[in-house]
């Protein structure tokens, strides 16, 4: 049991440094850590409804782009600031969460049907976005450069840094609580079994819904990151499959459900991502690295099925329990007594 | 190409994400065939047919086989893998530009009272209807067929009489993969492709074949024509780009309210 | 007085099979009621009807007189009424007491309590040297246990246990028995589907008899065992063969 948090211990100590890092590095490692921040974050967002709750939701593009396109196109037309417009962004993702999760979960799809209901949603609000040409239509939406902070624009790239590092941590701190209260508990016994759930006076539709939304929120805040870091919104990139593909695949390959899993999966896949699309682009070889995302993908579903993470915590010797649920009994000195009273009990 | 995958389904319950990549492979085989060896696609679809068959095999022994076991979402993540090396090797050994086939039929028509048909397309029509009554007369009236179709029904019981599951299953993937495969090679004479083609061609034929009903092979056949007329009015009365809007919403609806499918058995 | 549960004139059909037909019985507060009857008699859809899983066709079920048709099964967890599941569903990469804490958040929503709350419900069931062991590495006597536990978790007024002893050896049965009687001695109203005939008549007061879904004796054990209808029920085929 003490090992999981020497690891612990361990990320602190990393997550400490990084804000140091960028001082010593050059312009491409920061860029290389500004993504794995990112998609750490969006994998830490979809890990709340995909990993603890267990519903694969495979359109997760849909909330970075309705985010995306709804703080830039304030930014741009009604000049509020992006810093708001994050918000509004994430609201607006979050009641698209709320329709979809509302009707998968009422209806009941589960597995690969809820599966093709949110790819469903992702390719109607692509399709939808191509043919609004107030927002660029399939041609895309370019945001002009300002360089102005207001605008969620900055010279030094270092600033993306720091944002992206404070979205990663945001989002795991979220997660980290929602792991200690009843609604993550909730969250993970869903995954496990739903009938059961319903049967210990789990109200598993309330509680999916409730990951649905707050997952989306989350993810719809990432996507003013992504219009204002890239400057311009594609319908077929910002809403499509593949970006759905990067959102799930960092979390599986980590660890779904656990609280690092993410952040592992992204930390192993966004560099191999970057440094494999370098070679393979001067093989002159494109698709390279989405060739070793699946090969990647094959083997952790062959061989880690639970991910890389719990996999480092067993190499340690440390036990691991499913996803991230260490119960807090076994830490927190209050439960003293329940053991006490354990042993004075009845055998 | 929906027969096929309907067909993967039906008996193993596995969602072949890859299906759209292996037509897209089925494709490019018949683009070699035909400029490296002369070889006309309505000849060459037989041998695409083989390669896949082999390709579904294999795939289907060396990964799926061993989480036959695992929860639906495992399989739904290793389909998702398999798409990805297929497409984007596809993307690394012929690049992103569109290729054509020529055929020996292209830019022939011929009229049918008032309607000018496109030779080639009506061949593809016709040889995909023969390969679907064959498809259907192999699972209905052969030994294997049967086999293939308990096995479906009830993989435990057809364990239990002795039937070898996975070399049926095995036999089932490959089927299946070399239906996308001829599939593939017949309509590449008329419709230009490229690697990423894979992915939407995935999508379209899940529209079609949860439309259609899960594990039907009539349902996957109505439910192809189902999607191409809704597609069509779509464009008609709305605006071209907008023809998937009104599949993708026709899934969701059919998700919703009748998962099985139209022609699908009900879901216990 | 009304009883604590009362079920009148259920029915349930699924397709052309009438699985429970007008079937009424009232369970007292603090009462343990036997549902017995053959193979496929419907024992398992009344429960399921019961807790909420399924819908009845036609009936009315009421929990202290007050109506739970209709209900989601955690509506109607929270009003009193736990299930276990004949075929048991623990959650099975979550720790054992994880497991209970489930149950046991539906009372005490703050994690804390809730784990102090599922510890003594461990005490109860003798599961506590398990409590920090996966729920799959479990043996079946005791995974029938955790089924238990966590039901008991939720602190119900009625608790409905579906077949907890099949499977166990004379010694296991006897430690379910003696486990029961404790809950009931509490307070607690048990509803139990057993086959165990022995376990059957030394826990309950009052047996429900039911074939094809129809109640077809009920009494007191003695008079229930030797009630023609239910031992032509039992052995109705060889009788006429």
């Amino acid at each position: 049991m003490t090992l999981p948090r020497v690891l612990l211990a361990a990320a602190l100590a990393v997550l400490l440094v990084l804000p140091a890092l960028p001082s010593l590095f050059g312009s491409y490692a920061v860029t290389v850590f500004t993504l794995i921040f990112f998609y750490g974050f969006l994998g830490q967002a979809w890990n709340i409804i995909g990993g603890y709750a267990g519903q694969l939701s495979a359109g997760h593009a849909a909330f970075v782009g309705v985010g995306a396109y709804a703080a830039a196109v304030l930014s741009q037309d009604a000049g509020l600031t992006p810093w708001i417009g994050m918000l509004v962004g994430g609201l607006l993702s979050a009641a698209l969460g709320a329709v979809i999760g509302y009707l998968g979960f009422r209806f009941g799809l589960r597995g690969f049907y809820f599966v093709l209901l949110t790819v469903a949603f992702a390719e109607l609000c692509r399709l939808v976005a191509s043919n609004v040409d107030a927002i660029g239509g399939a041609l895309g939406y370019y945001i002009t450069f300002t360089g102005n902070p207001r605008h969620f624009q900055f010279q030094d790239s270092r600033a993306y840094y720091y944002i992206a590092l404070g979205f990663m941590l945001l989002a795991t701190g979220v997660v980290a609580l929602i792991e200690r209260r009843r609604f993550g508990m909730y969250l993970t016994a869903i995954r496990e079994d739903e009938s059961a759930c319903e049967a210990l006076g789990v109200d598993t539709f309330r509680v999916k819904l409730l990951a649905m939304v707050v997952s989306s929120f989350l993810t719809g805040m990432g996507g003013t990151f992504y219009a204002f870091y890239l400057f311009s919104l594609q319908p077929s990139t910002v809403f499509g499959i593949p970006l759905s593909v990067e959102i799930v695949i960092r979390p599986i390959v980590g660890g779904a459900g656990t609280l690092l899993g993410p952040i592992v999966g992204s930390f192993i896949l966004s560099p191999l991502a970057e440094l494999s699309r370098a070679y393979f682009a001067k093989g002159g070889w494109i698709g390279g690295h989405l060739v070793v995302y699946g090969l990647l993908l094959i083997l952790v579903v062959l061989f880690l099925p639970q991910g890389a993470y719990p996999w480092l915590v067993k190499l340690g010797g440390g036990r691991f329990l499913g996803g991230g649920l260490r119960p807090p009994s076994d830490t927190s000195p209050q439960d003293g007594a329940g053991k006490a009273g354990a042993r004075s009990g009845p055998s | 190409m929906a027969v096929g995958l309907t067909l993967i389904f039906g008996v193993m319950r596995v969602v072949n994400f890859a299906h759209g990549d292996m037509m897209v492979w089925g494709m490019y085989l018949a683009w070699v065939l035909s400029t490296r060896f002369g070889l006309d696609p309505y000849f060459g679809f037989v041998i695409c047919a083989g390669v896949l068959f082999l390709v579904g095999v294999a795939v289907q022994r060396g990964l799926v086989d061993r989480i036959l076991d695992a929860p639906h979402e495992m399989q739904i993540l290793l389909m998702l893998g398999v798409a990805l090396v297929l497409e984007n090797s596809a993307l690394m050994v012929f690049g992103p530009e569109p290729r054509r086939v020529r055929g020996v039929l292209r830019l022939s028509t011929i009229d049918v009272g008032p309607f000018i048909v496109d030779l080639a397309r009506l061949v593809t029509f016709v040889v995909a209807v023969v390969l679907s009554v064959l498809l259907w007369a192999f699972l209905f009236k052969s030994d294997l067929g049967r086999t293939i179709r308990a096995a479906a029904d009830n993989g435990y019981g057809a364990l239990v009489i002795g039937t070898n599951v996975r070399r049926v299953y095995a036999v089932a993937f490959g089927i299946g993969a070399a239906c996308v495969g001829a599939a593939g090679a017949l309509v590449a004479p008329f419709l230009p492709f490229s690697p990423s083609a894979g992915l939407p061609a995935s999508v379209t034929s899940f529209n079609i074949v949860i439309i259609g009903g899960m594990g039907s092979l009539p349902g996957a056949f109505f439910g192809g024509l189902l999607v191409s007329v809704a597609e069509s009015l779509g464009a008609v009365f709305l605006r071209p780009s907008l023809k998937e809007v009104v599949s993708f919403s026709l899934l969701i609806v059919i998700l919703l309210f009748r998962p099985a499918g139209l022609f699908g058995k009900r879901l216990s | 007085m009304s009883a604590l549960l009362e079920v009148r004139s259920l029915s349930k059909s699924f397709g052309g099979l009438q699985a429970v037909k007008d079937l009424s019985f009232d369970v007292s507060e603090g009462e343990i009621v036997a549902l017995i009857g053959p193979n496929g008699a419907g024992k398992t859809t009344v429960f399921a009807l019961l807790s909420g899983f399924l819908e009845p066709d036609a009936g009315e079920i009421a929990l202290r007189g007050r109506s739970i048709v209709g209900l989601k099964p955690h509506a109607i967890c929270a009003l009193g009424l736990a299930r276990t599941f004949q075929i048991v569903r623990p959650f099975p990469h979550l720790s054992v007491l994880r497991n209970v804490m489930v149950g046991a958040l539906a009372r005490h929503p703050e994690p804390r309590e809730a784990a102090a709350r599922a510890e003594a419900v461990l005490v109860e069931v003798g599961l506590e040297a398990r409590r920090a062991q996966a729920a799959s590495g479990l043996t079946l006597a005791e995974r029938k246990r955790l089924e238990l536990a966590r039901a008991l978790a939720t602190e119900p007024a009625v608790l409905l246990l579906d077949e907890v002893m099949a499977g166990l050896n004379a010694a296991e049965t006897e430690r379910i028995v003696e486990l029961v009687l404790g809950i009931n001695r509490r307070g607690v109203a048990i509803v139990l589907i057993e086959h165990v005939m022995r376990a059957v008549m030394s826990l309950s007061r009052r047996i429900v008899v039911i074939n094809y879904g129809e109640r077809i004796a009920e009494g007191v054990p003695d008079a229930v065992a030797n009630d023609p209808r239910v031992i032509e029920a039992y052995l109705g085929d060889t009788a006429e063969g």
